[in-house]
């Protein structure tokens, strides 16, 4: 789920291994666009909640940290707004340049961990045709679920036909976790996002 | 990180203080409420009976300013300074003083209020306690002094509407007035109080126009309409709290817990 870090050209890296001052510096610098460093006060990442992967591997929030990402809240039996939701977060890249598409990480967690386990989320994946590389679809658990769909903003209740009522929020973070700007717009994304999701990713680089 | 650490001692002193200079801090009191069927003010399409509630235990009162304070000087990173914007925005204790120093001038034996979602949890889960649901505050909050669900009483629904007209810029009264049904205090007169569903109350106009799909707002059916429209102080919990973010205080809302009956921090 994580990029690869940015390679160094093999010359520079080969004589920055020559000189270990050097390397030093570059372990340095590829730790801090890692997930290392204090998070401000007002980043999400700030939420220590279980989370595993459309393949079961855990990991953290914080472990975004080092590049923007788009982040959301759906579940796999949805049938209208959620299939909805991955056609209009597929618009925001398309309309993005290719390099700024592939370093913006789009994570979507599921509001209905009690059924969709790894399983049924790498079944979205797959049948999405979702590159690995880009997106992850992740589960917590129901108190994990809840806090961070408090954080977000969103609004979801479980219905007894197992059915959820719930609200759908696009939310843009820059590279430490503060949300830059959110949108509830399906369909044709709105441009002002847009705008704002390249000129966040522009700033990463 | 030092920082912290140099307030972290003046709270500690205090809470020392508090805890063994009076009876203000002392294990909070959970009272037993059992197992029945509620019928909720709210309702969905999809889900119009009664909704089964299980038993627990509730604190018998809201949780005061002295009791936050010990919390505080227990863990310094729920205090003002120290707590991230994202948890606790700057509305958080604003009227307390530095560190965990309830402030002089209010009663230590008021509601906590102008506190966060999560610095509630934080609080109902350092006494082996979590927020209760809605439908557990509600359950409990039917009752009056001496029936489990007297909201079909005009008189017992005006006296608590009453609250309602009363001006709220004086102080707090203290925690403790008179007992419902269950043994629980203060339910209704003294302060709102988060729930830890309060994400979950989706109560929006536009929900049900449904002109514009590119705008709808929720997903799938069951949206929440109002059962019983005579409950208007319940009601505008609901609507309060579905209005707020996990991160809002406001100075009127407090909070309590409840835990698993027969439980012990």
């Amino acid at each position: 789920m994580h990029l690869p870090l940015p390679t160094l050209p093999r010359r520079f890296a080969v004589r920055a291994a020559c000189h270990r001052a050097l390397l030093l510096l570059c372990l340095g610098v590829a730790g801090l666009a890692g997930a290392a460093g204090p998070l401000p006060s007002d980043s999400i990442y700030h939420l220590d909640l279980p989370l595993h992967d459309q393949d079961g591997r855990a990991f953290t929030l914080a472990s975004g940290q080092g590049r923007p990402q788009l982040v959301s809240m759906f579940y796999t039996s949805c049938q209208f707004v959620c299939p909805r939701l991955i056609d209009t977060v597929r618009d925001v890249q398309r309309a993005l340049p290719a390099d700024s598409a592939r370093q913006l990480h789009v994570l979507l967690v599921t509001l209905d961990p009690a059924r969709d386990d790894s399983a049924a989320l790498r079944g979205v994946a797959a049948q999405r045709h979702l590159d690995a590389r880009t997106w992850t679809l992740a589960r917590s658990d129901s108190a994990g679920t809840r806090a961070l769909a408090a954080l977000l903003g969103v609004q979801y209740r479980i219905l007894p036909s197992g059915d959820i009522n719930h609200s759908t929020v696009l939310i843009l973070l820059d590279r430490q976790g503060r949300v830059v700007a959110q949108s509830t717009r399906l369909g044709v994304p709105d441009p002002a996002f847009v705008a704002r999701v390249a000129s966040t990713v522009a700033a990463a680089d | 990180m030092h920082a912290c650490r140099r307030k972290a001692l003046p709270a500690l002193l205090l809470g020392l203080l508090l805890g063994a200079g009076s009876a203000v801090v002392q294990a909070a009191d959970y009272v037993p409420v059992p197992a029945g069927s509620l019928r909720s003010v709210l309702v969905s399409d999809a889900d119009p009976g009664p909704v089964a509630v299980a038993s627990y235990a509730m604190r018998a009162t809201p949780v005061t300013r002295a009791e936050y304070a010990a919390f505080l000087a227990a863990q310094p990173q729920w205090q003002r300074e120290t707590a991230p914007l994202v948890f606790a925005s700057p509305g958080y204790l604003a009227h307390w003083g530095a560190a965990a120093d309830a402030g002089a001038s209010a009663s230590l034996t008021a509601p906590v209020t102008e506190v966060s979602w999560f610095a509630a949890k934080a609080f109902c889960a350092s006494e082996g306690g979590r927020l209760p649901s809605w439908v557990e505050w509600e359950y409990a909050a039917a009752a009056d002094a001496t029936r489990a669900d007297a909201r079909d009483d005009p008189a017992w629904l005006a006296r608590i509407l009453g609250w309602y007209g009363r001006p709220a810029d004086g102080p707090l009264p203290a925690v403790g007035g008179a007992a419902n049904f269950y043994g629980v205090h203060d339910l209704h007169g003294v302060v709102w109080e988060w729930v830890d569903d309060f994400n979950a109350l989706l109560v929006d106009a536009d929900s049900r126009a449904g002109d514009d799909p590119d705008r709808l707002k929720f997903c799938g059916a069951g949206a929440i309409s109002f059962k019983d429209r005579a409950n208007y102080a319940v009601l505008m919990r609901i609507a309060l709290l579905s209005s707020l973010k996990a991160a809002d205080s406001t100075s009127s809302l407090g909070f309590r817990c409840v835990r698993a009956e027969g439980a012990t921090p």
